[in-house]
C-alpha cells in the first residue's frame, strides 16, 4: 500500500502472440514489478474494441494497457496498426468529451520482451499513483 | 449539362415534379426514392415506380422524418432489380457515401439526385404548421438566415446546404423560384431535355453567381454557428461540474439516437444484446462497488462506445437530437467531438467512396511514437 493507501488498478488487454507471452516470461523469469496489474488475454491487439476499455475505465480503472506485438510483427499482420489507430482516436475522444486520456497506455512488447513488460507495468503503476485514482471509481452517476 | 426547369404560374413544386417524372421515364431510372406526401398530410420517403403518382412527390416540403440514407442502405446492398434514383439532400447523401465505405449501401445502381436543403422543421412542427402549407418552404428559401418555429438544430447550423456531387442537381439557393431554376443532369440522362430548355442566356446572366453568392453567405453564417456551438458543447464537456456525465443526465438510454443514426451501422447493436443482459447480482455487485448505481446503468459508456464506433463519420444530420425525449444536445456533441477526430485523420466525411473509413485504413510508418 502506498501512504494515502491508493494503489492503481490497471485493466491490462495482451494479444496472445506476443504481450501475453512476453507477460509470461517476467513471471518464470521472477522479475519483480507491481502487482497492479489485471490481465485479460486476447488473441490480437486489433482485436480489443474500444468498448472493452470504456468499460474498465468507466467502472473505475486507474488505467488501462493495451499490449501488442510490434509494428511488422501482427501474427494476423495488421491488427496492431488498426489497434494503434483505435486508440489514437479513443484518446481524441476522450480528451473531447472531458476524461483523462492519460489512463490509457499502448505498448508494444514482444514475446522476448519479458522485462519490458514488467518495466511498461512499473512505469504506468508510478505514472497512475502520480494521478492519483481515477474519479471514476466513485463516480456513481454514469 | 444543364437545363433551365421553367416554373407555371408560380408552382415551382410541380416543376420540379415534372423534372423527376422526366427522370423516372428515362431509360436510366427504375424506380425514384423520393419524399411523397401521404394521403394524411405526412412526409415520407417513397419508392415510386408509377411516374403518375409522382403528382405527390414533396422534395421540397422541410420534414424530415428519417435520413433517408438508412432506408436506401437497405435496398442497395444486395443488387437491387433496378436503378434507383435517389433523391435526397445533402446530409442524406453524405450518410449514403458512408455507408457505402460501411459496405452496407452500393452506388452501382443508384442515380444520386440532390436538390438544394433550406433546412427542415422538427415533426410536429412541420405537422402543426406547415403540412398543407405551401409556402413554408419558399419562406427558408426566402430566407435561408431566419429561425422559424420548430427548425430543426442541425439546420440551424448546417454548413453543408448543397451537394454538388450528385449525378443530378436541383439548384435552388439563389433562384427566383417562382420564375424556375437549373438542374445539373449528366449527359447520359440529358438527352431528350431539349436545347431550347437550357437556356444559355440565363446561365450567361448568372443565375449561377446568385447561387454562389447566396451559399456563400448562408454557409459563412451558418459555420458561425457552428463555431460558436462548439465552443459552448466543448466549455460544458469540460466543465467540472457538469462535463459529458452531466449532459446526458436524463438520458434514458432509449436508443432512439441509435436508431435513427444513418451511421450507426451493427447490424445488432451491442447494447441491445445478451452483452447487456446483465445477470442480476452484477447490478448488486456494482451498486456495492461505488455505493450507488445509476439506472438504468451503462448510460455513458453507450454514448462514448457510439462516439468511438462513428463519430469519424458523422454527417451532422441531426437526427439524434430530434428524435431524443429527454431533448439533449446529442447532435451537437456528436458534431463536435467528431470534428475534433476527424481532423486528427484529416478526414471528410461523406463525400469520396473510394477513400477508406480511418479506422479501417492504416499505414506502416504512422503514429510511430505511440506503442513505444
Ligand atoms: S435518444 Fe436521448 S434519451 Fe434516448 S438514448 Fe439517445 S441520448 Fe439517451
Ligand atoms: S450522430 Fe446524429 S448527427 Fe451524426 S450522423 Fe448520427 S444521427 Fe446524424
Amino acid at each position: 500500500m502506498s501512504e494515502n493507501g491508493y494503489e492503481p488498478r490497471i485493466v491490462a488487454f495482451l494479444c496472445n502472440w506476443c504481450t501475453y507471452v512476453g507477460a509470461d516470461l517476467a513471471g518464470t523469469s521472477r522479475i519483480q514489478y507491481p502487482p497492479n496489474v489485471r490481465v485479460i488475454r486476447l488473441m490480437c491487439s486489433g482485436a480489443v474494441d474500444q468498448v472493452y476499455i470504456l468499460k474498465a475505465l468507466l467502472d473505475g480503472a486507474d488505467g488501462v494497457l493495451v499490449g501488442g506485438c510490434h509494428p511488422g510483427d501482427c501474427h494476423y499482420l495488421e491488427g496492431n496498426y488498426k489497434a494503434r489507430r483505435r486508440v489514437v482516436a479513443l484518446n481524441d475522444i476522450l480528451e473531447s468529451t472531458g476524461f483523462e486520456q492519460e489512463r490509457v497506455l499502448l505498448r508494444w512488447i514482444s514475446a522476448s520482451e519479458g522485462q519490458r513488460f514488467a518495466d511498461t507495468i512499473t512505469e504506468f503503476t508510478a505514472r497512475l499513483k502520480e494521478l492519483g485514482p481515477s474519479p471514476m471509481r466513485r463516480q456513481w452517476a454514469v | 449539362m444543364r437545363a433551365f426547369i421553367p416554373v407555371e404560374d408560380g408552382n415551382t413544386l410541380k416543376a420540379v415534379q415534372g423534372v423527376l417524372r422526366r427522370l423516372l421515364e428515362s431509360d436510366l431510372i427504375d424506380a425514384l426514392m423520393v419524399p411523397m406526401r401521404t394521403p394524411a398530410g405526412a412526409i415520407t420517403p417513397t419508392l415510386v415506380t408509377d411516374p403518375a403518382l409522382l403528382d405527390q412527390a414533396d422534395p421540397l416540403a422541410p420534414a424530415f422524418p428519417v435520413n433517408s440514407a438508412r432506408v436506401l442502405g437497405w435496398m442497395t446492398q444486395r443488387e437491387p432489380r433496378g436503378r434507383i434514383g435517389a433523391v435526397m439532400r445533402s446530409c442524406e447523401m453524405r450518410a449514403m457515401i458512408e455507408l457505402v465505405k460501411l459496405k452496407q449501401a452500393c452506388l452501382d445502381c443508384v442515380t444520386l439526385i440532390s436538390v438544394d436543403c433550406a433546412g427542415t422543421l422538427q415533426t410536429p412542427a412541420y405537422q402543426e404548421n406547415a403540412a398543407g402549407n405551401a409556402e413554408r418552404w419558399q419562406e427558408l428559401f426566402a430566407q435561408p438566415d431566419g429561425q422559424p418555429a420548430g427548425l430543426r438544430d442541425a439546420c440551424w447550423m448546417c454548413e453543408k446546404p448543397v451537394y454538388e456531387k450528385a449525378d443530378v442537381v436541383l439548384e435552388l439557393f439563389g433562384s427566383d423560384l417562382s420564375q424556375g431554376f437549373q438542374v445539373v443532369l449528366p449527359d447520359s440522362l440529358a438527352e431528350g431535355w431539349g436545347a431550347g430548355e437550357s437556356s444559355a442566356s440565363h446561365s450567361a446572366d448568372g443565375a449561377n453567381s446568385t447561387r454562389a453568392r447566396v451559399l456563400e453567405e448562408l454557409v459563412a453564417l451558418r459555420s458561425g454557428r457552428l463555431k460558436e456551438v462548439f465552443s459552448e458543447i466543448r466549455g460544458r464537456l469540460h466543465d467540472d461540474q457538469e462535463g459529458m456525465a452531466g449532459i446526458f443526465a436524463a438520458c434514458i438510454r432509449c436508443h432512439n439516437c441509435m436508431t435513427v443514426c444513418p451511421i450507426c451501422y451493427c447490424k445488432t447493436c451491442l447494447f441491445k444484446g445478451p452483452v447487456f443482459d446483465h445477470e442480476p447480482i452484477q447490478f448488486m455487485q456494482w451498486a456495492e462497488r461505488k455505493g450507488a448505481l445509476r439506472l438504468p446503468s451503462d448510460t455513458m459508456l453507450f454514448h462514448l462506445t457510439r462516439l468511438n464506433h462513428m463519430a469519424l463519420s458523422c454527417v451532422g444530420c441531426g437526427m439524434c437530437t430530434s428524435v431524443c425525449p429527454a431533448d439533449l444536445p446529442v447532435g451537437r456533441v456528436f458534431r463536435a467531438v467528431g470534428d475534433s477526430v476527424q481532423s486528427v485523420f484529416d478526414y471528410q466525411p461523406g463525400y469520396n467512396p473510394e477513400e477508406m473509413l480511418p479506422l479501417v485504413a492504416f499505414q506502416e510508418d504512422e503514429w510511430q511514437e505511440v506503442g513505444q
